[in-house]
């Protein structure tokens, strides 16, 4: 096969294209230059965007012996990702804006680029598994557990699927970096990115309000009592307890929790950590990794709402536009605008993105 | 077979200037010891001296070795900015072509950041020459504020040659620094008729080595140096000479310059092949830049529709080496800014492709890229109609 090898400048990436390169596939590395003032970039060795990681993948591809090229994504990322995490937020929704780089970049722009220059599809260092079965390809969580990347990948179609190739999901005993000290790739040693590439202090909070500007609004409880002011409600999150700056005590000394954001009359609601109870999840703009489950029947399955958050046992259905999951057992703080994946088990079902909790 | 197109990034080193290499490296001594080892080495360099300059047209006390093109336009530009200011506060303006490549584009930017200088464009026509009644008349008007002009002899991207006698007639007393980077072996070149006051070559777009170059400047003129220490070359550029480059930049210089009248008949008609089949397979092309009065081997043609990284790559990976603009120092891709400048759009400068060709380049080669171009471009734009 022919394939482009989306090379971040880290360790997983440059171990996945050296092991499609080795298997025999003609494999090109592209490095993809996500702002578009590169020279700008922050330096250090975390990250997605910075020089010295564009010339890691760089060195990578040298290392393993296949061409390397920079594309410039830069404008498809800042309206794909950059401008829906700034509008999701400003909605009092958390996105999250990994699931929506591998939807609307590395397997669409990236793929179907690839897909025009004459590739057959797009290796990543992802953790996660493409199993052919009698259904057709379909998604399965790594081998290893500790290390499974399916999460955000469920945003990917049978389509984009068909095109997607992650050679590491069967690493389980031989670590990634062990396997990229072996092959001679000096990244081995390069500490793993974390953060949100384009938010290069991690200071999601601050990062916004410089975009946003500051509004202050008012904080209550569940019965509509101010408690406090805030600067910005986009820079609280469901679930968050830290932060709330509140004066007024809480009854019993209680500690409060922000229960939900109204972007509408910028107010922040708090409450007890029972009030972060959710039992039943509503997603819209469902995704399927494979074929749809059969609509308006009730199915059993595990729900995940964090990317290294805990398979929920559950009911679900959906009626094409939306999918609603009953959990057996309620989780705590749950976000609209996150992402709700679906499995049968180990296979990825698909994906919707949480519009209503209860 | 794969086939290289791009010359004038770097073109291979000939085998007379091997040899020169090679027996140079093997003799001991440093050119500024005073014992016979050292003298022995300090005369191979001057020979090399003398034979550049004569090849130049210039006093051998004219040329300054240095470790590379790069540094020699550094050292001219900010040289003669500091020189200029220093005397006369007035003269703060540093005049440039808008078309330098970015050995001169980014010292005159760091000048107008960090040195106080305004750096002024000299715009070009569409047919990629400079706009020489813009500087007549910006000469004319604030002639007492330039403090140096640099306009290249021929431009790298296009190969179009420059107006240089008339840019100097024009500049008058002030000082005017030409990159002749491309053109030196390619062209005639002329240091004391062109009556500039510095120039700039290189040896390996000659098939000379890598990182060893010089600047011709004026007898008589000395400028701040970039690098201090000991003072080699006129006390204008430190650092032990570099023999053994320096003998072969020479072999090189010889041996391109006694060759190039006939290379260039050859070069200049294979060019003309190049452009005739791409066109009868593709008669939407563009060829950007003047080709009358042009380097005889560089040609930049625009492939509407595509986007030219993604041409670079299936070239590459078809074995056909040629080159796009320019990248940022992380690799990304830019339209060129030679091409913006003479009014291409950001959409044309973004589709096209330099193609620069060498005495060693055959027919048979440019039939082989015409074999496979087709359903290159054919894929190239489909990645850009992508979505
Ligand atoms: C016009 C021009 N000037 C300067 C240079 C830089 O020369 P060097 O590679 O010796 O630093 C080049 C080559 O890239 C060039 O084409």
């Amino acid at each position: 096969m022919k394939l482009i090898a989306a090379m971040s400048g880290g360790v997983d990436s440059a171990v996945a294209a050296a092991r499609v390169a080795e298997m025999g596939h003609e494999v090109v590395g592209v490095h993809l230059a996500l702002s578009s003032n590169p020279q700008k970039y922050r330096s250090g060795a975390r990250g997605c965007c910075t020089i010295e990681d564009s010339h890691d993948a760089r060195r990578a591809a040298d290392v393993i012996g296949i061409p390397f090229y920079i594309w410039d994504m830069a404008s498809e990322f800042h309206e794909g990702v950059v401008e829906n995490f700034i509008a999701e937020y400003s909605n009092g929704r958390t996105p999250n804006p990994c699931l929506r780089c591998n939807e609307k970049i590395k397997f669409a722009a990236v793929l179907d680029r690839a897909r025009a220059l004459g590739f057959d599809g797009v290796v990543t260092g992802h953790y996660a598994q493409m199993k052919e079965t009698s259904a057709g390809r379909l998604m399965y969580r790594a081998v290893d557990p500790a290390k499974d990347q399916s999460y955000v990948l469920a945003v990917l179609n049978s389509e984009q699927l068909a095109g997607a190739h992650f050679p590491l999901g069967d690493i389980v005993k031989t670590d990634t970096r062990k396997e990229a000290k072996a092959r001679g790739l000096y990244v081995a040693n390069k500490p793993d990115s974390h953060d949100i590439c384009f938010v290069p202090s991690g200071d999601n909070a601050g990062w916004l309000r410089d975009r946003l500007g500051s509004e202050s609004g008012p904080i209550v409880d569940e019965s509509g009592e101010v408690l406090g002011e805030h600067q910005g409600a986009y820079t609280y999150t469901v679930g968050q307890r830290r932060g709330l700056g509140l004066t007024v005590p809480a009854a019993g000394g209680i500690p409060r929790y922000v229960l939900k954001i109204e972007p509408k009359t910028n107010t922040v609601v708090v409450g007890a950590h029972e009030a972060l109870a959710v039992e039943k999840i509503v997603g819209d703009r469902p995704i399927w990794c494979g074929p749809a489950p059969i609509s308006g029947r009730d199915h059993r399955g595990f729900a995940q709402v964090r990317a290294h958050g805990q398979p929920l046992a559950c009911t679900y259905s959906h009626n094409n536009l939306e999918i609603t999951v009953h959990l057996d057992e309620p989780l705590f703080g749950l976000a609209a605008g996150q992402g709700l994946v679906i499995y049968d088990d180990d296979r990825v079902v698909g994906s919707a993105t949480v519009s209503e909790t209860a | 077979m794969p086939a290289y197109f791009d010359h004038a990034a770097t073109t291979p080193l000939s085998a007379l200037a091997t040899s020169a290499l090679v027996e140079q490296m093997a003799k001991i001594g440093n050119a500024s010891s005073l014992h016979s080892p050292g003298r022995l080495i300090r005369k191979d360099v001057e020979e090399a001296r003398e034979q550049i300059a004569g090849l130049v047209d210039a006093n051998p006390s004219e040329i300054i070795f240095t470790g590379s093109g790069t540094e020699a336009n550094n050292l001219a530009l900010k040289g003669f900015y500091w020189k200029a200011h220093a005397q006369d506060p007035q003269r703060r303006v540093v005049l440039i072509s808008a078309i330098e490549h970015h050995a001169i584009l980014d010292p005159a930017e760091w000048l107008d950041e960090h040195e106080g200088a305004e750096l002024v464009f000299i715009p070009v026509t569409s047919a990629g020459s400079v706009d020489l009644v813009f500087l007549t008349d910006f000469v004319q008007r604030r002639g007492s504020e330039i403090a140096v002009i640099a306009v290249m002899h021929s431009n790298n991207e296009t190969g179009t040659l420059q107006p240089i006698a008339e840019v100097v007639a024009i500049a008058g007393d002030i000082p005017v620094h030409t990159d002749a980077v491309q053109s030196f072996g390619k062209v005639d070149f002329s240091f004391s008729q062109l009556g500039v006051t510095s120039a700039t070559i290189s040896a390996h777009k000659i098939g000379g080595p890598l990182g060893v170059a010089a600047l011709i400047l004026r007898r008589g003129l000395d400028l701040t140096p970039i690098l201090h220490g000991g003072g080699q070359e006129r006390d204008i550029r430190s650092g032990t000479l570099n023999a053994p480059s320096i003998v072969s930049f020479a072999a090189a210089a010889q041996e391109s310059t006694s060759k190039m009248a006939e290379r260039a008949i050859y070069i200049r008609s294979l060019k003309k092949y190049l452009v005739e089949s791409l066109f009868a397979i593709f008669p939407d092309i563009t060829v950007n830049g003047d080709q009358t009065h042009s380097l005889p081997g560089i040609v930049n043609i625009t492939f509407p529709g595509t986007e030219s990284d993604g041409l670079l790559l299936l070239l590459d990976a078809e074995g056909f080496y040629c080159s796009t603009g320019s990248a940022c120092s992380a690799g990304v891709p830019r339209p060129s800014h030679v091409l913006l400048a003479m009014g291409v759009s950001e959409r044309d400068a973004r589709s096209s492709l330099r193609f620069s060709l060498s005495f060693s380049n055959t027919r048979a080669e440019i039939d082989q890229l015409c074999e496979v171009i087709g359903s290159v471009v054919h894929r190239a734009r489909a990645a850009l109609a992508r979505g």
